[in-house]
């Protein structure tokens, strides 16, 4: 089980440690590629810079590619790794929400961190708002609990729900984004420029 | 401005940063056993803020006592010492380049108080979803799809398709 067994062994301080350093990097990627401008952020839907999509969809390909090659290569077990839950209505109706949140304000949470560490007020201004969201949640949490709640499908993934092979899968969600890629190349190429 | 065309590549190759991205997700699991987040470090901010000023409140209420342990602070959880750590990266990569410096970034066609009043609209919105889709884009539509979990690909189709919908009505902001 690797490191994982290592960790799990270690004192939970050194976790806080690790968590620092994975952040680091974590912030430092996403500034690098332009993550803390919201107007190259926004690019995406209205088709003037696609490096939302095409950062987002590498990353995912090549953390998917990566575990489950580990996981074949006996490092990890994919089975024992944490699967974010699915509650179907959930997890639809609050992505629509922070999708029209992502649109309006151009961030999303973590994108807005790095901005605001290198001192944007906006950013900031969206990470206070995301601390009122929260709170309106949670003081109104009786209403949304119903929908928070319910629905609840599992710590599923597309292996066990639908039944399919993880490695064509893989294969075919990679080809998926080359084509992507290529597609958004080409949208480009035919919409304004916008320079920020 | 001079250093228009110029900002254009300032930025890094978005293959290559989403390639360095993906090995962070992977070493994230490998040593953790779980993703990446972000929104959850704000969530435990607020928690804090709550159980401080309101205590007896915050244990009343559902949503704040899953998050409340006697033994330790809400503030002692690894998201939040991961966003400190992104913190420090972003201040890195942005000194490294000279990005850093008091601004409101905004499309030169709309005020600096219309994108601070969407702003924190934007994020009002974020949070509450985030809260109802249990993670924002980091740790449920990214982490989620890592792992091939069904709740992130829904997630992440939820969002950028609803973006792609409503982007008509909010275009003043951006073009």
């Amino acid at each position: 089980m690797g490191l994982l067994t290592l960790i799990n062994t270690i004192p939970y301080e050194w976790d806080n440690v690790l968590a620092i350093i994975i952040g680091l990097a974590f912030g430092f990627v996403l500034e690098s590629s332009g993550f803390s401008s919201s107007r190259k952020l926004a690019g995406v839907f209205y088709g003037y810079d696609f490096a939302v999509l095409k950062v987002f969809f590498t990353a995912a390909v090549v953390a998917a590619i990566g575990l489950y090659y580990m996981d074949y290569l006996g490092f990890i077990s994919v089975g024992q790794l944490y699967v974010h839950p699915t509650y179907l209505w959930g997890g639809i109706i609050g992505g629509a929400i922070m999708g029209v949140g992502f649109v309006a304000a151009g961030f999303c949470p973590g994108t807005a961190v790095t901005s605001a560490a290198i001192g944007k007020i906006d950013a900031m201004v969206y990470i206070g708002g995301i601390m009122i969201g929260v709170f309106i949640f949670a003081e109104l949490y009786s209403l949304f609990q119903p929908l928070y709640e319910g629905s609840f499908l599992g710590n599923i993934t597309v292996v066990d729900y639908f039944d399919l092979n993880p490695y064509w899968f893989i294969f075919i969600l990679t080809i998926a984004a080359i084509l992507a890629f290529i597609l958004t190349d080409l949208i480009r190429k035919r919409v304004k420029k916008v320079f920020y | 401005m001079k250093n228009k065309e110029h900002n254009r590549h300032i930025y890094w190759n978005p293959y290559f940063g989403g390639f360095l991205l993906g090995l962070i997700i992977i070493f994230t699991f490998y040593t953790t056993g779980r993703g990446l987040g972000a929104s959850g470090a704000m969530k435990s901010g607020v928690v804090a803020v709550v159980e401080t000023v309101a205590p007896t409140h915050a244990e009343a209420n559902g949503y704040y006592s899953k998050f409340i342990s006697e033994d330790k602070s809400p503030l002692n959880t690894w998201l939040v010492f991961e966003v400190i750590g992104m913190l420090i990266g972003g201040m890195i990569s942005g000194g490294l380049s000279g990005r850093i410096g008091w601004r409101v970034q905004h499309s030169p066609k709309i005020t600096k108080r219309r994108r601070l009043y969407f702003a924190l609209g934007g994020g009002i919105l974020f949070g509450i979803g985030a809260q109802i889709g249990r993670g924002c884009t980091s740790g449920a539509a990214l982490s989620g799809m890592s792992i091939l979990s069904v709740g992130g690909f829904i997630t992440t189709f939820a969002i950028f398709g609803t973006g792609f919908l409503v982007a008509y009505f909010f275009r003043k902001n951006w073009i």
